[in-house]
């Protein structure tokens, strides 16, 4: 069945997000289209659960405290699931927002850290998502740490890095090894072309799997309400990828 | 010992002709907060700013900045901008910041978003610093002087950051109405709050000037920041465009494209300049 890249990605998310006993409720920051469209996926699927608090929502946004109460509810602990990206990922799970070269005077500057240092302390899991796999990403070291993937014992920290989703392979988070495992490849992509593609070192079972494509209802789904929703947000996205005007 | 005080304003809300007298009103050199894109922007301020070639400007993003912040770096008036980010949202990279960035034309200090709020909440009770969790690790801390750790005083073996109080100089701001009493009506839009109550001076632009009392009115008042915040306001229909205002009009996406493609050259940036701002072109209805 023929799906896009960004749909098998949604899916593929949702499945990370899991089902309600797992999430109660899932925040999504600054441009993050493809994350919002796992959310909403699951919330198609399961009654309208997980709560969803989308940042930039335009129309019913769920905040109304300002931009403050994303991270007043993120430190009281009541986010279950955020997502964060990076100009740069290292293998420690560390992220760089801000750009590549040596701080200050970086040689390509990239928009900024947002909300990353508290998020990823604060929120229970953060599901790391980056399309681009490529060696120039997924660094062997950060040349900034923006957010830090893991903390020193007797730090306070609540939650941290569960994977990592890439436009080829999903790796899941080793917290006792401070260490990415690969989980599976995207299909058209090989273990073979992950490993060479992928500039830090990680653990791969000998045979890995293919991730699991849409099945007919998710694309059912993901084409019909959940395209809607998110054409009301991230009207550019949707009008890529499945030809909707807002 | 302490910091020598110096007390806020109460302030009697001067109203103004338009954009142009409040951009007067904000000196070379001014840290001016502002709130993100899709929050309640002052543009024509902005646009006004440039008109008048403002130089120097410290730009604060609560929490982070987009449009109005690329339109003044690219046209020579920012010197320093805090931010925990800067970013076209959609339309991508802002490229006059970054180009300036780049070329480290302009100061860039790097916040991250609760940060900057913790900051502006310790200068809104008057207190020298706010706590705030997480944080610690990151590579922000060792660049910012006014960040800092402290053990918890009330349990052992804690430590977290503490952000020094950010008193900005101005905030400046967009507001769906205004009465006469200078109350602002922002609605949701609580970081303009958060912005006017830690500011020396707020200076807002209004879609429009109401004749009643909004305090008067409880379904209001909620939304309501209170005039004794508010140096002065001027009205501006349509001022916060390209940029929206909730229920009055939509965010401007294709015009915000077009300015990412337009302001990835300097030339491109020109033109656009002169076409939208300096001319003060009539906006699309």
């Amino acid at each position: 069945m023929d799906y896009a890249r960004e749909e098998l990605l949604a899916c593929t998310i949702a499945r990370l997000i899991g089902d309600v006993t797992q999430t109660a409720h899932v925040a999504v920051g600054a441009a993050s289209p493809i994350p919002a469209t796992a959310c909403y996926l699951l919330r198609a699927r399961q009654g309208g659960r997980p709560r969803l608090s989308l940042l930039h929502r335009r129309r019913g946004n769920p905040f109304s405290e300002g931009s403050r109460e994303l991270f007043d509810l993120a430190g009281q602990g009541r986010i279950d699931v955020f997502f964060l990206g990076g100009a740069q990922i290292d293998g420690e799970a560390n992220i760089n927002l801000v750009g590549t070269g040596e701080y200050p005077q970086l040689a390509h500057r990239f928009p900024g850290s947002f909300g990353s240092a508290f998020m990823y302390f604060t929120a229970r899991r953060t599901i790391l998502f980056r399309e681009e796999h490529s060696a120039r990403v997924l660094v062997p070291k950060v040349d900034f740490v923006s957010a830090p993937g893991w903390s020193p014992p007797g730090l306070w920290r609540r939650g941290g890095p569960q994977a990592l989703v890439t436009g080829k392979a999903l790796f899941a988070w080793q917290a006792d090894k401070r260490r990415f495992r690969l989980e599976s490849v995207h299909p058209g992509c090989s273990a073979e072309e992950v490993r060479a593609s992928t500039g830090f070192d990680y653990d791969a079972p000998r045979a890995v799997a293919v991730t699991a494509v849409p099945d007919a209802e998710a694309l059912r789904l993901l084409r019909g309400p959940v395209a809607a929703e998110i054409a009301a947000n991230y009207p550019e996205f949707a009008r890529r990828v499945w030809g909707l005007a807002a | 010992m302490p910091e020598a005080e110096q007390p806020l304003p109460s302030n009697e809300t001067e109203i103004l002709a338009d954009a142009e007298a409040i951009a007067a009103r904000i000196p070379d050199g001014a840290f001016v907060a502002l709130p993100p894109d899709y929050s309640l922007v002052a543009m024509e301020v902005v646009r006004a700013l440039i008109r008048r070639e403002a130089k120097g400007l410290r730009l604060l993003g609560v929490p982070v900045l987009g449009f109005c912040a690329d339109l003044l770096i690219g046209a020579g008036c920012v010197a320093e901008v805090e931010t925990s980010a800067v970013s076209l949202g959609e339309a991508g990279l802002a490229p006059r910041f970054t180009a300036a960035a780049e070329r480290g034309t302009i100061r860039v200090v790097d916040a991250t978003c609760p940060m900057v709020h913790a900051g502006l909440q310790a200068a809104e009770k008057g207190v020298p610093f706010m706590p705030l969790r997480g944080v610690i690790g990151s590579d922000l801390v060792a660049q910012r002087a006014d960040w800092k750790t402290l053990d918890n005083p009330f349990a052992a073996n804690d430590a977290l950051l503490v952000a020094k109080a950010i008193v900005p100089d101005v905030a400046l701001i967009h507001a769906r109405w205004a009465d006469a009493r200078g109350n602002l009506w922002i609605g949701r839009r609580r970081e303009l709050a958060t912005i006017a109550h830690a500011a020396r001076a707020t200076y807002a632009t209004v879609e429009a000037m109401r004749a009643d009392d909004m305090l008067d009115d409880e379904l209001l008042a909620p939304g309501v920041l209170g005039a004794v915040y508010v140096s002065a306001i001027a009205p501006a229909p349509r001022g916060a465009w390209p940029l929206g205002v909730i229920d009055e009009y939509a965010i401007d996406d294709a015009h915000l494209l077009e300015y990412a493609r337009r302001a990835k050259t300097a030339e491109g940036f020109a033109r656009y300049l002169d076409e939208f701002v300096r001319k003060r072109a009539a906006q699309p209805a």
